[in-house]
């Protein structure tokens, strides 16, 4: 076998490197079998098993009231005509309802307060808020991946839910091509590749920014405490640019399921629908493949729903859920379901991705749990109660699922608290006021 | 009697926000308290401030850039979305961070830009001075590189020990690279993402016209005027006053005011106030249906921005005009892009035929257009992507030019017998909107936003002109603050008119300045009388603000509190 063929098939398999009479040997061997254990949940040379992670999608303008609720609750639960989509993930999820986001007197700024609370747990006072769960969950998580959260925005614009405690909004990524760079583009180093190089420029940068770390950080010392905390989220975003440069200069751990995507071309991102749609795809499998090669463990969607709109309408799915009249035959808004319905294609179609990332006998979704929020039940009113709340994946076994968990006039903090609790947030309570609360849902909790 | 009515209500309003337009009055808060500064006062107008530490805006980084390496230079990379604190981008500048995502971006913009610097066709020009040995580290030449570029990037000059790090930052890079440039490139880049670059810190010193008070070091004024003026970073001019000490006296201030003023870089100034101000930034995530709104293109939309930014400069600037002339002008610039929503044809004169030459172009005094507010800048900005909306339009002339806040609609609201856009009772906005307000719980808002807004309904959401909805002839007339209108354009005469429209300029334009709402009345009032005494000429409001004692004038920081008790004098370095 000439270099060339040793090569290519080493680009496509995974080698194993070890010694034979002191003389180095190669050889290729098919990925799955050599580097998972045999239930394909943990990898066979440590025995540790494949991280855990975590997802938000958040997807505004809630459903419709009586078309989303299963009947029964508890385990075996059919699932509403609204949620039917949902039918091959059923026992993969977990439906919660009846919760409600508290307002104890603020106003109500609509379609912000929702996902305030939604997120943070409270209604903050002013610009500087705290933590969103899924930061206070990528930093038990997240922290020696490449990235330590991504954030994209279906839709258009920058629109993230993600924030640092402070005033930093991770912002989100709404053209799929960037995303693609990224992740994906020169600074990538494939987990599985034979040959491994660290770059001798990223290795003179790691040391220039060690060189400056005390110029830069001598600034603390001239602010007040506010601007202290601002400057440490600016250190602490350095500190993650510092563990980029440390990984791209070791060889990383092989990730068997990790294949690089195709480049992705470059598409229009913006409210239209089919912009929407085809942006949903692309961002979906490029998220499945940061997942499987390890780049994050926490990803971040927001669906940007109100300006979300059908080519030649006059409305946006916004505009249509306070103008649209309600059928009187159908009993509901033919428009706005007919978005409700895309936008849930879209996550089932999000779920597929994850779930079409074999590990073993598992999936990416498997090791996952993907909490899905929304900011009003019903939009048409602006209501706040009987929330509907999915969360996706078993968490790698950490949640149990395929149940209906009915808790009606409970903080929908319950929700974000147990799954903060999952991923082994050291928190007890969460959120502020009515919305605080100090009890999991225990029903999901394996 | 009326008048002074009429005055006493816009002074509330501008006080206590609109939060009362339904019923409820209770909650009004009335401004806040003036800060205890009896001690320090020499007149009823000081009002020292909060130290602020700014993140550069995307244009302000691209600006220095430019100013630094030259405008060839490519950034090639994307900034953090900014966050609007009341009412503008350059508060909200002082509450921002930098988060992982964004400080990526950062890194490779610095890379990219430091790249350029070395790049061996520019190297020379750019750098001015060569290593003893390319493949090697040289103290001497990293030295002076980083010590002049520092100069500006920090806007002061770098004290010993950062000037230091950098070049042994550049001598590391040379070492594990073998390459000098390679090396200075990556101790550029660093200095380029610092936060020293990235946020303009302030620093205070004892001000000795105000005993016990504090005042804005020099440097920091040298910052605080040239972003204010120029959008941009202090020039070498502006640093040399700042050395020399020259900044700490009102003649040396006075002598940079009015250089800056004279300058052609005025105008970078205030553009970047009015992108701000009129919320420009949210173009970027605009949309407009293209089938129902064909014309308005990417480079349309461009241009509407351009239009307006043209229109308000060519006044103010250029003809010394009167500020709330901007509401009426009949005069503007125009494309083709924007001639075919204007339906103007606009020929193109020059020989290659550039498609976005800009003429000028006058309306004629009955046409209906005239005045910022009916351009499309204005139109498109606040409509939806597939039709106009007078709620939308008459709560950002309230917002944006007039500084009212009006409040969020209220929750459980139902919406829909009164929208239903195909019903026939209700053919125009103006008829969906009327049966809409008679629900009392919405009402209140909308006597205050929709008169406004339906003055605009003959621009569609593209900003072309039409005289019916749905076959039926659309009716502009309205009222706004007891002055009656028929249609835009008489609109425009009583924004014009509308004294809170003044008074709204200058407290943006302050609080752009300073990065803080200004919460002093005295200040405010001053300012207005000033502003009104030059005939609402703009730069002499920016010169008023630029020469105000208040400029400067901050509260000591916490960590001065602490600190001065042993050395009073400005710290080192």
């Amino acid at each position: 076998m000439n270099n060339l063929v040793m090569n290519k098939l080493a680009s496509r398999r995974n080698i194993l490197r070890g010694s034979a009479y002191g003389a180095a040997i190669t050889v290729g061997v098919p990925f799955l079998d050599c580097f998972l254990n045999s239930n394909g949940t943990a990898l066979a040379a440590t025995g540790a098993a494949l991280p855990v992670c975590f997802g938000t999608w958040y997807q505004g303008l809630g459903f419709n009231p009586g078309r989303w609720i299963p009947s029964t609750v508890g385990p075996g639960y059919k699932n509403n005509v609204e949620l039917q989509v949902f039918d091959p993930f059923r026992d993969r999820m977990n439906i919660i309802s009846g919760t409600k986001y508290f307002l104890d007197g603020r106003p109500l700024e609509t379609h912000t307060t929702g996902w305030q609370i939604a997120s943070q747990g409270a209604i903050p006072t002013g610009v500087s808020t705290g933590a969103s769960l899924d930061s206070q969950i990528a930093d038990v998580i997240g922290t020696r991946t490449r990235f330590r959260s991504i954030e994209v925005a279906i839709g258009g614009g920058r629109q993230s839910f993600s924030k640092r405690a402070g005033s930093a909004t991770n912002p989100s990524e709404p053209s799929p091509a960037a995303l693609y760079t990224r992740i994906f583009g020169p600074e990538f180093k494939d987990p599985n590749a034979a040959e491994f190089t660290p770059d001798a420029m990223t290795m003179a940068r790691d040391s220039v920014l060690s060189a400056v770390k005390e110029e830069r950080r001598d600034l603390m010392k001239l602010v007040g405490a506010a601007d202290k905390a601002r400057l440490e989220e600016y250190f602490s975003s350095v500190r993650q640019l510092e563990n980029q440069l440390a990984l791209e200069m070791q060889k990383p751990d092989p990730l068997p399921a990790c294949t690089v995507p195709g480049t992705v071309a470059a598409t229009k991102d913006g409210p239209d629908v089919p912009d929407a749609e085809k942006n949903a795809k692309i961002f979906g499998r490029l998220m499945a493949h940061a997942l499987a090669c390890g780049q994050t463990r926490v990803v971040n969607v927001t669906l940007g729903s109100n300006g979300l709109h059908s080519v030649g309408s006059q409305q946006t799915w916004h505009s249509l859920t306070h103008e649209e009249p309600v059928d009187d035959k159908m009993g509901y808004q033919p428009e706005v379901t007919w978005f409700i319905n895309w936008a849930n294609a879209r996550f089932v179609e999000f779920l597929r991705e994850l779930d079409g990332v074999k590990e073993g006998s598992g999936t990416v979704l498997d090791r996952m749990a993907i909490l899905w929020q929304t900011d009003h039940s019903y939009a048409r009113t602006h209501t706040m109660d009987a929330l509907p709340i999915m969360i996706a994946g078993r968490a790698g076994g950490r949640l149990k699922t395929g149940m209906h968990v009915s808790l009606p006039g409970d903080p929908a903090t319950r929700v974000g608290l147990t799954m903060q609790q999952a991923f082994g947030v050291p928190i007890k309570t969460w959120g502020g006021l009515s919305n605080e609360t100090s009890k999991t849902v225990t029903e999901i909790l394996a | 009697m009326r008048s002074l009515l009429f005055r006493t209500t816009a002074l509330l309003i501008a006080l206590g926000g609109l939060a009362a337009c339904s019923a409820d009055t209770s909650k009004q808060t009335v401004s806040a308290p003036a800060a205890k500064t009896a001690a320090v006062q020499k007149d009823a107008v000081y009002a020292p401030r909060q130290l602020v530490m700014r993140r550069l805006s995307g244009e302000q980084y691209q600006n220095v850039i430019h100013d630094v390496f030259g405008p060839t230079i490519e950034l090639g990379g994307r900034f953090e979305p900014d966050l609007r604190v009341g009412g503008l981008l350059a508060v909200g500048s002082g509450d921002v961070s930098i988060t992982a995502a964004g400080i990526e971006q950062y890194d490779t913009m610095s890379r990219r830009i430091a790249g350029q610097v070395v790049d061996e066709k520019r190297r020379d020009m750019m750098l001015r001075c060569k290593p003893a040995n390319a493949a090697a580290p040289d103290d001497v030449c990293a030295g002076q590189v980083m010590a002049r570029v520092g100069r500006i990037l920090y806007r002061r000059p770098l004290s010993q020990t950062e000037l230091q790090a950098y070049v042994t930052a550049a001598n590391v890079g040379a070492v594990k690279t073998k390459s000098f440039y390679a090396g200075l490139q990556l101790s550029l880049a660093a200095m380029l993402s610092s936060p020293k670059f990235l946020f303009r810190t302030e620093m205070s010193e004892p001000d000795p016209d105000h005993a016990g008070g504090w005042r804005l070091d020099a440097y920091s004024k040298a910052s605080q005027l040239s972003f204010f003026l120029w959008n941009s970073g202090p020039d070498q001019i502006l640093l040399d006053a700042a050395d020399s000490g020259k900044l700490n006296t009102r003649k040396g201030v006075a002598e940079q005011v009015e250089r800056m003023i004279a300058s052609q870089r005025l105008e970078e100034g205030v553009r970047a106030f009015f992108i701000d101000n009129f919320g420009f930034d949210q173009f970027e995530t605009l949309t407009k249906d293209t089938t129902l709104f064909p014309k308005f293109s990417a480079q349309a939309a461009a241009d509407a921005q351009e239009q307006t930014l043209k229109t308000i400069v060519d006044l103010l600037l250029k003809n010394k005009g009167d500020y709330r002339d901007i509401f009426t002008t009949k005069k503007t610039f125009i494309t083709q892009e924007l001639g075919a929503i204007y339906r103007i044809p606009v020929v193109d004169t020059l020989p290659n035929g550039a498609p976005d030459t800009w003429q000028p172009y006058e309306f004629a005094a009955t046409d209906p257009r005239g005045g910022i507010l009916t351009q499309v800048a204005f139109t498109a900005l606040h409509s939806p992507p597939g039709r106009g909306s007078p709620t939308l339009r008459g709560k950002a002339l309230r917002e944006v030019l007039l500084c009212q806040k009006v409040p969020a609609p209220p929750a459980a609201v139902k919406f829909d017998i009164v929208q239903d856009t195909n019903n026939p009772l209700y053919k125009t906005a103006r008829d969906r909107l009327a049966a809409h307000a008679n629900n009392p719980v919405c009402a209140g808002c909308h006597k205050i936003i929709d008169p406004i807004g339906l003055a605009l309904e003959n621009f569609d959401g593209a900003g072309a002109y039409r005289t019916t909805e749905q076959g039926a002839k659309i009716d502009t007339s309205g009222m706004l603050d007891g002055v009656n209108f028929t249609n835009a354009a008489e609109l425009g005469k009583v924004v014009h008119d509308n004294p809170a429209t003044t008074s709204c300029l200058v407290n943006r334009l302050s609080a752009y300045a300073i990065g803080r709402p200004v919460q002093e009345a005295a200040w405010l009032d001053d300012l207005k009388q000033r502003f009104s005494a030059s005939n609402y000429q703009l730069p002499a409001l920016m010169r008023e603000i630029a020469m105000s004692d208040n400029f400067f004038a901050v509260v000591q920081s916490e960590t001065k509190a602490a600190a001065t008790e042993a050395a009073p004098q400005r710290e080192a370095r």
